[in-house]
């Protein structure tokens, strides 16, 4: 019995040993080829996420070594009114944004795909502002909307329209940031473009012999078959909103006058913190308030948020598909 | 078993993360004593960054120049526009200037507290510097609790500016004394058009806007940042009163109607600005602005007096703030910054042609009445008041300027009518700032 045994044994293990060096081998290659880009990721990803896992949950001035005070900083945040401000302002943002910035983009893109001439002078002139820097294109905006001496005034004023305030009214400066972000959405609209336009002639055609008219065949062709990039879109548009900093406070320090002011955080937020975003409240607390431990907490919370926000989307998304699919 | 493992790992990693960032911050400054100076004929070079650019960042490379008439061989690398967040950030990474330049003196209480610039008092202590050269509101803006871990570099004084002309055509010979008289003149000098809209603001209230900001404002009014115990004391009857009579004036103009004229106002520091385009006839505002006016709008017939106060005792009160200057930790040559740093701190002729460069007031008293100074009859109301001691500095708290950002939102809510309740709206401020102080561990 032994001994049959261990002639099976023998017999079974020297090709398994081949096998399990060959396997191996072909681990080791694999690793070798992803070690570069793992090693960025744990680096420029990973060890910045868990030190700032760590950092929230200590007292530390960015100077002197970080003190552990457990779940203080999360704690203070239900007390921090403005920390509430600033979640409800980027709240606003996420879902106003994403809804404009994805329909806004599709509602283009569909035009672009359907004209007949001039498409390419079309595509640059919708695309071209999406170049411009962010700084420069809040600086522009804040002009043409300027109260009394902006174009956008004396247009309104022609219909006898008294234009609102814009930057400088707390009910307007939202909406007018959200118009500066939807003017640069020139890269979204031609990722959609390209999806529209990636749509197979036959499908049109096929349902266009079902006596399916232009909106039929958009809802039911066009809608379907660029999901995938519509979904990104969505992702994409709510990870901005969610970061959402430089736009919020070039408007608002220029319409509270103070452009040329640097490092004044008195009035980020103008006016009346309208548009105080989760991330400038996060970075003021670091840089200058010194309390890295408590924005370390808000940062931690905020990726949690967006994390959560986007997984659930994605499922959600994919699972709507599928269904659509069957 | 698995789960144990990750968990493990996860937690090494996280101990490890927090060891290799701390080691990177260092520990707290530990100074025991001060550094030796350099010899008179040393050949040594010293980096100093501010956040100076253009023609001021010139004026002030020259005055450190000045410094080699005490060493010949010294090399000085000056470097602009440099903000703290980058001082800061030269600290942490082990590279910082050897003296640093901020224009934010609300983070003294950081800077001292934290160890980010050094204790300044053993090289005091040695080299026998009389601090009391320098005036009293100005040494309390550069000490945080009796740590010394900054000098001052010129100073910014605040007063009242008045168009002649507006004020002439009102009827009106001579500046308000009073806030009673600012409310009466500023509502004398307001032009108004057809349709009920603003075309000349007498005096604009709002506040945070151009030099409205309540620390600048607060002296005028009597009103203190801290109450007996040393917590936040801005529930008195000073804020109150100071708040009520921004109030009365925005209720004169109108909360829309001001608005409405406010947002399409120029940038404080372009040409663009009210006072310079005669769209308002008084404002408070520092002294550099005689240079702005001088320069960009030669045509403005203005004068300046110190800005009118809630009681006649207070009459002369005025608020100063200024560059701050200190010896980051980790400089590699803290001995010779001393030297660069008392130099530009003491040495009477390089304040006063800094002062005349730029257009700032000197922070030492011999410089004050140095006959050097170029004092025309605007400049010399700063002048005035910097010798005065009435004069009050910058609040010094350890949360940087926080509690300016908590008392700034509530004048513009309740400037806006959203504070049904002034007093306890105040007690809620003092809250906030109290339990933001009490964070901060300081």
């Amino acid at each position: 019995m032994t001994a049959t045994l261990e002639r099976v044994d023998v017999a079974r293990t020297a090709p398994a040993k081949g096998r399990s060096r060959a396997r191996a081998r072909h681990r080791l290659t694999v690793l070798a080829l992803m070690a570069p880009a793992t090693l960025g990721f744990a680096l420029f990803f990973g060890y910045p996420l868990v030190a700032t896992i760590g950092f929230s949950f200590t007292k530390y001035d960015l100077i002197n070594a970080p003190e552990w005070v457990g779940w203080e900083n999360y704690a203070y945040m239900f007390s921090d009114k403005l920390f509430r401000t600033a979640v409800y302002n980027t709240l606003w943002f996420v879902v106003v944004l994403t809804a404009a910035r994805v329909v806004f983009a599709l509602g283009v893109a569909s035009v672009i795909a359907r004209l007949k001439s001039g498409v390419g002078l079309v595509r640059t002139l919708c695309y071209l502002p999406s170049l411009a820097p962010p700084v420069a294109a809040t600086l522009v905006f804040f002009l043409v909307m300027r109260p009394n001496e902006g174009p956008l005034d004396a247009f309104l004023g022609w219909f006898g329209v008294d234009g609102p305030l814009w930057f400088a009214d707390p009910v307007w400066a939202k909406p007018g940031i959200a118009a500066v972000v939807l003017w640069v959405s020139g890269d979204l609209m031609i990722i959609i473009l390209a999806a529209i336009l990636d749509v197979p002639q036959e499908q049109y055609e096929a349902a266009e012999l079902d006596g399916a008219g232009p909106v039929r065949r958009w809802w039911h062709v066009t809608l379907p078959t660029i999901s995938p990039v519509l979904v990104f879109g969505v992702v994409n548009s709510i990870i901005l909103a969610l970061q959402l900093f430089t736009q919020a406070v070039v408007a608002g320090s220029a319409a509270s006058g103070s452009a040329d002011v640097t490092g004044s955080t008195k009035v980020l937020g103008f006016p009346e913190n309208s548009t105080l975003t989760f991330p400038m409240w996060l970075y003021t607390q670091g840089f200058r308030y010194f309390d890295m431990g408590y924005a370390a907490a808000m940062a931690t919370v905020l990726f949690v948020i967006s994390f959560a926000a986007t997984a659930l989307l994605v499922q959600r998304m994919r699972r709507a598909s599928h269904q659509e699919e069957r | 078993m698995r789960k144990l493992h990750r968990a493990t790992l996860l937690c090494v990693a996280a101990a490890v993360s927090l060891t290799a960032c701390a080691a990177g911050s260092g520990e707290r400054a530990d100074q025991s004593g001060p550094a030796a100076a350099p010899g008179k004929d040393d050949t040594f070079s010293l980096t100093v960054w501010s956040n100076y650019s253009g023609r001021e960042q010139d004026e002030v490379t020259k005055a450190l120049e000045s410094f080699k008439q005490e060493f010949p061989h010294a090399e000085i690398k000056h470097e602009g526009s440099q903000d703290d967040d980058k001082i800061t950030a030269g600290i942490r990474g082990g590279n910082p200037p050897d003296v640093a330049l901020s224009f934010t003196t609300d983070n003294i209480g950081q800077f001292c507290s934290s160890g980010s610039f050094q204790d300044l008092k053993p090289y005091i202590a040695r080299d026998n510097v009389d601090l009391g050269q320098i005036t009293d509101a100005v040494r309390a803006y550069t000490e945080y609790k009796g740590n010394r871990c900054a000098m001052p570099m010129l100073s910014d004084v605040y007063g009242l500016y008045y168009n002649k002309d507006m004020l002439a055509e009102a009827g009106i010979t001579a500046p308000p004394k009073t806030t009673a008289e600012l409310l009466d003149f500023a509502k004398r000098t307001t032009k108004r058009a057809a349709d009920g809209s603003i075309e000349v603001a007498g005096f604009l209230p709002s506040m945070p806007y151009y030099a409205n900001n309540p620390q600048i404002w607060a002296p005028h009014f009597g009103a203190k940042w801290e109450d007996a115990q040393g917590k936040s004391g801005l529930a008195s009857p000073e804020w109150a009163e100071m708040l009520r009579f921004q109030k009365e004036l925005v209720d004169f103009y109108g909360y829309d109607a001001l608005e409405r004229f406010r947002a399409g106002l120029g940038q404080q520091y372009s040409t663009d600005h009210a006072f310079h385009q005669r769209k308002i006839a008084m404002m408070i505002d520092g002294e550099y602005r005689t240079a702005f006016l001088q320069d960009q709008a030669p045509d403005v017939r203005f004068a300046t007096a110190p800005f009118p106060t809630s009681k006649p005792e207070l009459h002369g009160t005025a608020f100063t703030a200024g560059t701050i200057m200190g010896i980051p930790k980790g400089a590699k040559n803290p001995g010779a910054a001393w030297e660069l740093i008392k130099h530009l701190s003491f040495d009477t002729t390089a304040i006063v042609d800094l002062a005349n460069g730029i257009k700032n007031i000197p922070s030492t008293k011999a410089a004050l009445t140095d006959p050097r100074l170029e004092v025309d009859e605007n400049f010399k109301t700063f002048i005035d008041l910097a010798t005065s001691d009435k004069l009050q500095g910058n609040p010094v708290t350890p949360i940087g300027d926080a509690h300016i950002k908590a008392i700034s939102d509530f004048a513009t809510s309740w400037q806006a009518g959203k504070v049904p309740d002034l007093m306890a709206g105040l007690e809620e401020v003092d809250q906030q700032i109290d339990d933001r102080v009490a964070k901060s561990g300081k």
